[in-house]
């Protein structure tokens, strides 16, 4: 994680901050189907957990959870960084994730990450991310993003598209 | 050459592919993933759109399969690094991917992915890697 005084949005004030912040993370359905939580809110850092589950298995003879798990969980978690990153929270989109696997995470361990936007302009959010069971020092994987912000969302916008 | 059957079956040997809902069609030697909409899948309920890690994974899933066809070799390979850029949200409609190996060297193979839904000429995302292959 990068150094320096984070970025602070509305998110990051007030007690409720980290109940929005985990019903945040409720309100997506996928975030939802892999049980991923929020820990703790810092500034524009957020730490989250991913719980081991058998169906998110990616390699059956060691039980090593999937890469995509590990994927969507930081793509979320870096999502949230670059919102709690914003003076008034709205949408944000994904422009581009990368992401480091250094190792398979232990078999049978909730996986944790924490996730830093540590550069915020008025379009585009930088965020770092990590993955881990016990200490960043010892990462599953890294990731770096870039988040397109206030992305205008219409409601049900991609209902009508899909139509077509 | 891996069958069709011998695709599927080791795909459905994989717990996260059910948990998605991923299914394989193979045509000569070239894969194609399709992952059928499903409610789970969605990261932003409002527009709404698939998550991007979802669709990530389902780029990534495909890089492997692919690799393991094209290198004609059962294991998975271990996937190194990726790089995801989202072009369009993706619509709750069924979405495809198909994955190009670049080159498969002794020890690392670069593959390139590109995820789509209505047109293949339209992709939602795109996926470069590189992976760890597997000892045969």
């Amino acid at each position: 994680m990068g150094s320096g005084d984070p970025p602070k949005g509305d998110y990051g004030k007030g007690g409720d901050a980290l109940e929005r912040v985990r019903a945040m993370m409720q309100w997506t359905p996928q975030g939802r189907a892999l049980g991923l939580q929020v820990m703790k809110i810092e500034g524009a850092k957020v730490w989250g957990r991913a719980p081991y589950k058998a169906e998110l298995i990616g390699d059956p003879e060691t039980g090593v959870i999937a890469g995509g798990v590990i994927t969507t969980f930081l793509d979320q978690l870096s999502g949230m960084a670059a919102v709690l990153a914003m003076r008034k929270p709205t949408t944000v989109a994904t422009i581009d994730i990368r992401i480091d696997y250094m190792r398979g995470a232990e078999p049978g361990r909730d996986v944790l990450a924490e996730a830093h936007c540590y550069k915020i302009g008025k379009n585009v959010a930088f965020v770092r991310a990590v993955a881990y069971e016990d200490s960043p020092d010892n990462p599953i994987a890294n990731a770096a993003a870039a988040f397109m912000l206030n992305t205008h969302v219409k409601m049900g916008a991609n209902l009508r598209e899909a139509k077509t | 050459m891996i069958a069709q059957e011998r695709l599927t079956s080791a795909l459905a040997r994989i717990p996260y592919a059910g948990f998605l809902g991923v299914r394989a069609e193979l045509k000569g030697d070239e894969l194609t993933l399709v992952l059928p909409y499903s409610e789970h899948l969605v990261g932003n309920p409002l527009l709404p759109a698939l998550h991007g890690g979802v669709v990530g994974a389902l780029m990534e899933l495909t890089a492997i399969t692919q690799l393991a066809i094209s290198s004609k070799n059962d294991k998975f390979a271990k996937t190194i690094d990726i790089g995801v850029d989202y072009l369009r949200s993706g619509k709750p409609i069924d979405t495809y991917a198909r994955a190009r190996v670049v080159k498969i060297g002794r020890r690392i193979a670069n593959v390139q992915a590109e995820a789509w839904q209505n047109e293949r000429s339209q992709p939602i995302a795109a996926m470069h890697g590189h992976f760890l292959v597997a000892e045969p």
